[in-house]
């Protein structure tokens, strides 16, 4: 494979990016359709570009394949630093994720975005997050990747806050944005403290310093730590968790494609990509693990309440997110990316479906829907494949992997595996009853304005990319079937496929997880289907817990009143207030009126006045040289 | 001798003749422009093809075909085509001379170059007296009493500051008995002369007479009254291919003849105090200007500053170092198309609302968006914010000062660019945020956009990837023939 070959993955959204910004601006009053399609267009051919990708690196041996850097800054006497492209299977695996779910996201984009006013800046937004993503999964060093990050974020913020118009779309793209900011300090001060340490940025130097041993102890142990905290903020880990539910107020294909399949995932790659130097750290290992089991079940345990059918999959897509950081603690690379990669498929798919379900009912409320089986065939049966495969039922894509993590975390955190346990049983029981109480039963109407209006499948450009991901939500996990997943990233032996897929059947755990799967459904199907419980019932008799989970452990009262409002804002911003009147604000203001009086001096001397000119140039030059001469 | 080596030089000669006999006899004064255009093309295209060669000196190692000076030569000649670019609008008003003006502006270009290029005190000088001339002319141009009396003060410091240089280099002949600068220099370490007071009295005054050029306080007293009275795009031509010819003559200078330790000390010494006022007058005096010119010329006063930060690291670093050297001239490099494109966006705006004030430039993002658009991104450069040249610029010549001790001029340096902050964003606030006076729009001529487009792509490539240009400049401060 041409090295050019990965430039232009990333090149192409860049260019359909600037060409629907300036170039096609005047032509977009009348034809906004003009910018869909050419980000369709760059996307298709980054696709296309990205499997060639897949193929190059599954043929080459060491499944890498050299990009040649470009030097961007050299300053003599150190500092380099380089603009390259790291293409190895985790990058091959992270770019078919991308684009592809890109692609779909995208196409069924015209269907959901028809004929909002801001039609083409949502492609053009689109472009650039897609561009931003790609470069983060392929930059060879921690500043271009830092760069794209934080590019990732911007765009992500734009996205959420796209209708900037309502005041909680504005709120949420600002907690997002803030929140994140908190990890990615912590991702800042990783790559200080790896670069004061080893003087280098270079993603494959600094893994094969930690492979070595060279970078180690409580060096290791904080810088890992560091990257994490970028992770956790990226990722919506606990305790950060608290901006990916309000990001919700996003277009709802941007949450299928930023908050579920990429931006969120991209923690998870970045402690993938930066895997050795926490293998070497048993600390970092461990916090990895303890934050992403906990995460997985305390993120579960709000989404059993939620009754917005988004913030139900938002809290889903966090629990999935602590999961594979679970997996990627307990059992390396393979285990976590494989389920980053068959939750992107399904989970973008649970938000598409969303998104359709909101386009019939105009709203988000399941309390208001209901009985849209009927209605909506296509759309129930793709949610229902996807929800099949996030609770992990047998063959579809979720079971592989989530079975992986759990025999995993059974070999080395006992406690946190019975978490994971408990977390199969929350996930099923919350999809279900969000896939009984959308489709179940009778209609309740939708939205108030929408009473009276029957509501109707999607169009068939919002159906076939939800058609498509759906059949990836049932084969993408037989790439593990026989190890080849794992084998691509670097460990386990592959055998044969048949064998593969029955073999679970032969151990006790995947015969557990699979009871606690259907337990969680058929619960789910006692209480909202059949309603052989009454949902209120149990809602009173554990009161308290209920509560607790619907306000969402209180943590955005903790955070915004206790700590923003009394903590922050009372205590120390006001101390700091104080002294900023009274020292800093005092200093400034005697600097800033020193200066205005020193330049208002200034322009006195300049009278215009020709002698005092060349006085000032003769005394000038006597100062000089007195200040020479007599030194 | 060869002189083809000449030739960018001759083209130049040829092209400034031919364009001032060609306007008695073609009506299309516009015509003129082109041709000087063309000429410098090709004098531009001579000087890449001689570049990377190694050459004899000539004219009795009067002058050098280094690289240095080709540096040099090709940054003057593209600010006189951007410059003669923007002025085709402005000249149109003049009734008569347009051709005068154009064979000036080529013969200052001229001057600039041979300034880079020449080693000898006497040929510098002669030099430096043919871009002053035709600078103190051009200043005048416009006749009215203001741009008139801008040229006389120009002319009468500018002779008092040429008194001081001859002066300065007649005590340097005297005691070292040369006028080539590797003879001088060779003189002054057979004769150990490096600890006289005499001959630092000597080198004092130059670093006097140069200073003026470059716009170093207190030689700087001109600058704003001539800013102010002189044509738009000559003052843009003033503050960038002026102040780079004299800092080429001082790097020439004082690195080749006075390069001697014990000396050069000495002179870095110099230059670190000079830095520390320049850029701290230039950065308080700016601020309360309401004219957008005088705030120009105290921020070219400031550049200065940031510049003999370069200087001052050539002095106190050992002759082998580079940074200093190559530091000077990226920076010159970035500062010449950031400077060149912020007076082209001025004279794009101040030529249509016949107003020099930066109040009248309010409300310019929506009057010119693309003009307001390009002279925020020069006001930003010229503090020294990614992603444009001057952040670049700026960091590659404090990290040779941090390299060489020279941390507290660094320090300093930091403050003034926060301090200088001040007042660009104040010009990018009013463009943006002002109300505008009227909602009319504010063209502009295609040749202007054309400048405007391309100097702002300088300065983006330079801040986005400053690689090659920082190469060809190491490359230059590398190959000083003597």
């Amino acid at each position: 494979m041409p090295y050019q070959v990965a430039w232009t993955i990333l090149l192409l959204p860049v260019i359909s990016f600037f060409v629907i910004s300036f170039i096609l601006k005047p032509l977009l009053q009348d034809r906004p359709r003009l910018s869909g399609y050419t980000a369709i267009i760059a996307i298709s051919g980054s696709l296309a570009l990205s499997v060639w990708t897949l193929f190059a690196v599954m043929a080459s041996p060491e499944h890498e394949v050299a990009v040649p850097g470009i030097n961007w800054l050299v300053v003599d006497g150190g500092l380099t630093i380089q603009v390259g492209l790291l293409v190895d299977s985790l990058t091959a695996v992270m770019l078919i994720v991308v684009t592809l779910v890109s692609l779909m996201v995208q196409i069924y984009s015209q269907g959901y975005m028809h004929g909002d006013p801001g039609y083409h800046r949502y492609f053009a937004w689109m472009s650039l997050f897609t561009a931003s993503m790609l470069g983060l999964v392929l930059a060879n060093n921690l500043v271009f990747m830092f760069v794209f990050w934080e590019l990732v974020g911007l765009c992500s913020y734009l996205l959420i806050g796209f209708w900037f118009h309502k005041p909680s779309a504005a709120n949420a793209a600002k907690k997002a944005f803030i929140v994140t900011r908190l990890g990615d300090f912590g991702f800042l001060a990783g790559i200080l403290v790896l670069y004061a340490n080893t003087g280098t940025f270079d993603i494959v130097e600094l893994r094969e310093l930690a492979l070595a041993g060279v970078l180690g102890g409580a060096v290791l142990t904080w810088a890992a730590i560091g990257l994490f905290a970028g992770a956790v903020g990226k990722s919506a880990q606990f305790p950060l968790h608290v901006w990916l539910p309000d990001a919700m107020e996003g277009p709802t294909p941007v949450s299928a494609l930023i908050h579920a399949a990429t931006m969120v995932a991209a923690g998870v790659f970045l402690v993938a990509r930066m895997f050795p130097l926490f293998e070497h750290s048993i600390q970092a290992t461990t916090t990895v693990a303890i934050i992403g089991g906990f995460t997985a079940i305390f993120a579960a345990s709000m989404g059993l309440v939620a009754n917005d059918i988004k913030r139900v999959m938002a809290y889903s897509t966090i629990s999935q997110l602590g999961y594979m950081m679970l997996g990627l603690a307990t059992g390396g690379v393979a285990v976590g990316m494989f389920h980053l990669f068959n939750h992107a498929f399904f989970k973008a798919l649970l938000f598409l479906g969303a998104g359709s379900v909101n386009h019939a009912t105009g709203t988000f409320d399941m309390r208001l829907m209901g009985g849209l089986r009927r209605f909506m065939p296509w759309t129930f049966i793709t949610i229902v494949i996807a929800s099949l495969s996030l609770a992990g039922i047998w063959p579809l894509s979720g079971f592989w992997s989530k079975d992986e993590i759990l025999i995993t975390s059974l070999e080395s955190q006992p406690v946190l595996f019975y978490l994971a346990l408990i977390t199969v049983f929350m996930t099923a029981f919350y999809m279900f009853r969000a896939v009984f109480m959308t489709f179940g039963g009778e209609y309740r109407g939708g939205a108030p304005e929408t009473h009276g209006h029957h509501p109707h499948e999607s169009p068939k450009v919002m159906v076939l990319p939800m058609a498509f991901l759906a059949v990836l939500a049932v084969v993408s996990g037989f790439w593990n079937v026989g190890g080849q997943f794992g084998a691509f990233m670097g460990h386990g032996e592959t055998h044969g496929f048949i064998e593969g897929l029955f073999h679970p059947f032969t151990q006790f755990l995947p015969w557990l997880s699979l009871i606690l799967a259907g337990l969680g459904i058929f619960l789910a199907y006692a209480i909202y289907s059949a309603r052989w419980l009454s949902a209120e019932a149990i809602g009173g008799w554990f009161h308290p817990l209920y509560v607790m989970l619907s306000r969402k452990f209180w943590f955005d009262e903790l955070y915004e009143g206790v700590i923003v409002r009394l903590a922050l804002v009372g205590g120390l911003f006001r101390g700091l207030q104080k002294v900023d009147e009274r020292g800093v604000d005092g200093a400034v203001n005697g600097i800033a009126s020193g200066t205005i009086l020193a330049g208002r001096g200034v322009r006195r001397a300049q009278t215009g006045q020709l002698q005092v000119y060349g006085m000032v140039i003769g005394l000038g030059l006597l100062a000089l040289a007195l200040f020479v001469l007599l030194r | 001798m060869n002189l083809l080596l000449l030739m960018p030089e001759l083209v130049l000669v040829a092209f400034a003749i031919a364009v001032v006999l060609l306007d008695l006899a073609v009506s299309n004064k516009r015509s003129l422009g082109v041709i000087s255009l063309v000429g410098i093309v090709i004098s531009g295209g001579v000087s890449i093809a001689l570049w990377g060669g190694s050459y004899p000196a000539i004219f009795n190692n009067m002058m050098a075909v280094d690289n240095f000076a080709l540096f040099f030569k090709l940054l003057f000649l593209g600010v006189a085509f951007l410059i003669i670019l923007a002025s085709a609008d402005y000249v149109h008003r003049m009734e008569r001379f347009q051709g005068e003006y154009y064979a000036m502006v080529l013969l200052a270009t001229l001057g600039a170059m041979l300034m880079a290029a020449t080693a000898d005190l006497i040929s510098i000088y002669i030099a430096l007296e043919l871009t002053s001339i035709s600078l103190y002319a051009l200043v005048g141009f416009l006749k009215d009493p203001r741009s008139s009396e801008a040229s006389l003060k120009y002319l009468l410091l500018g002779a008092i500051s040429s008194a001081v240089l001859l002066y300065g280099m007649a005590l340097v002949f005297g005691f070292t008995g040369e006028t080539q600068l590797g003879a001088i220099a060779a003189s002054i370490q057979s004769a150990s002369l490096t600890s006289s007071p005499a001959l630092l009295l000597g080198v004092l005054l130059m670093v006097a007479g140069f200073g003026f050029k470059i716009a170093a306080v207190p030689f700087q007293m001109w600058v704003p009254d001539v800013y102010e009275g002189a044509p738009t795009p000559i003052t843009g031509y003033l503050s960038v291919a002026s102040k780079a010819a004299g800092f080429a003559v001082i790097m020439r200078v004082f690195f080749t003849a006075f390069g001697a330790p014990q000396l050069s000390l000495d002179w870095g010494l110099i230059f670190a105090v000079l830095a520390v006022i320049s850029m701290t007058i230039g950065n308080v005096a700016a601020i309360p200007q309401a004219n957008i010119k005088r705030m120009m010329g105290y921020s070219s006063v400031a550049q200065a500053g940031y510049l003999m930060i370069g200087l001052a690291v050539m002095g106190v670093s050992p002759v082998t170092e580079v940074l200093g050297r190559s530091g000077v001239i990226f920076f010159l490099a970035s500062y010449a198309l950031t400077n060149i494109g912020a007076f082209i966006a001025i004279i794009a705006i101040s030529n249509r609302v016949q107003s020099d004030l930066i109040a009248d430039f309010a409300g310019m993002g929506k009057r010119a968006p693309l003009v307001a658009l390009g002279l925020s991104l020069f006001l930003i450069s010229l503090i020294g914010m990614p992603p444009a040249a001057g952040f670049m610029a700026k960091v590659y010549i404090f990290n040779a000062a941090v390299q060489h001790g020279l941390i507290w001029l660094v320090v300093i340096a930091v403050v003034n660019s926060v301090i200088s902050a001040y007042y660009y964003l104040r010009v990018v606030r009013v463009m943006w945020f002002g109300e505008p006076v009227s909602g009319e729009r504010v063209p502009s001529t295609a040749s202007l956009r054309l400048a405007l487009t391309l100097s702002a792509l300088g300065v983006l490539f330079i801040g986005i990837a400053p690689g090659p240009v920082m190469r060809l400049a190491e490359i230059a401060a590398r190959m000083f023939a003597f």
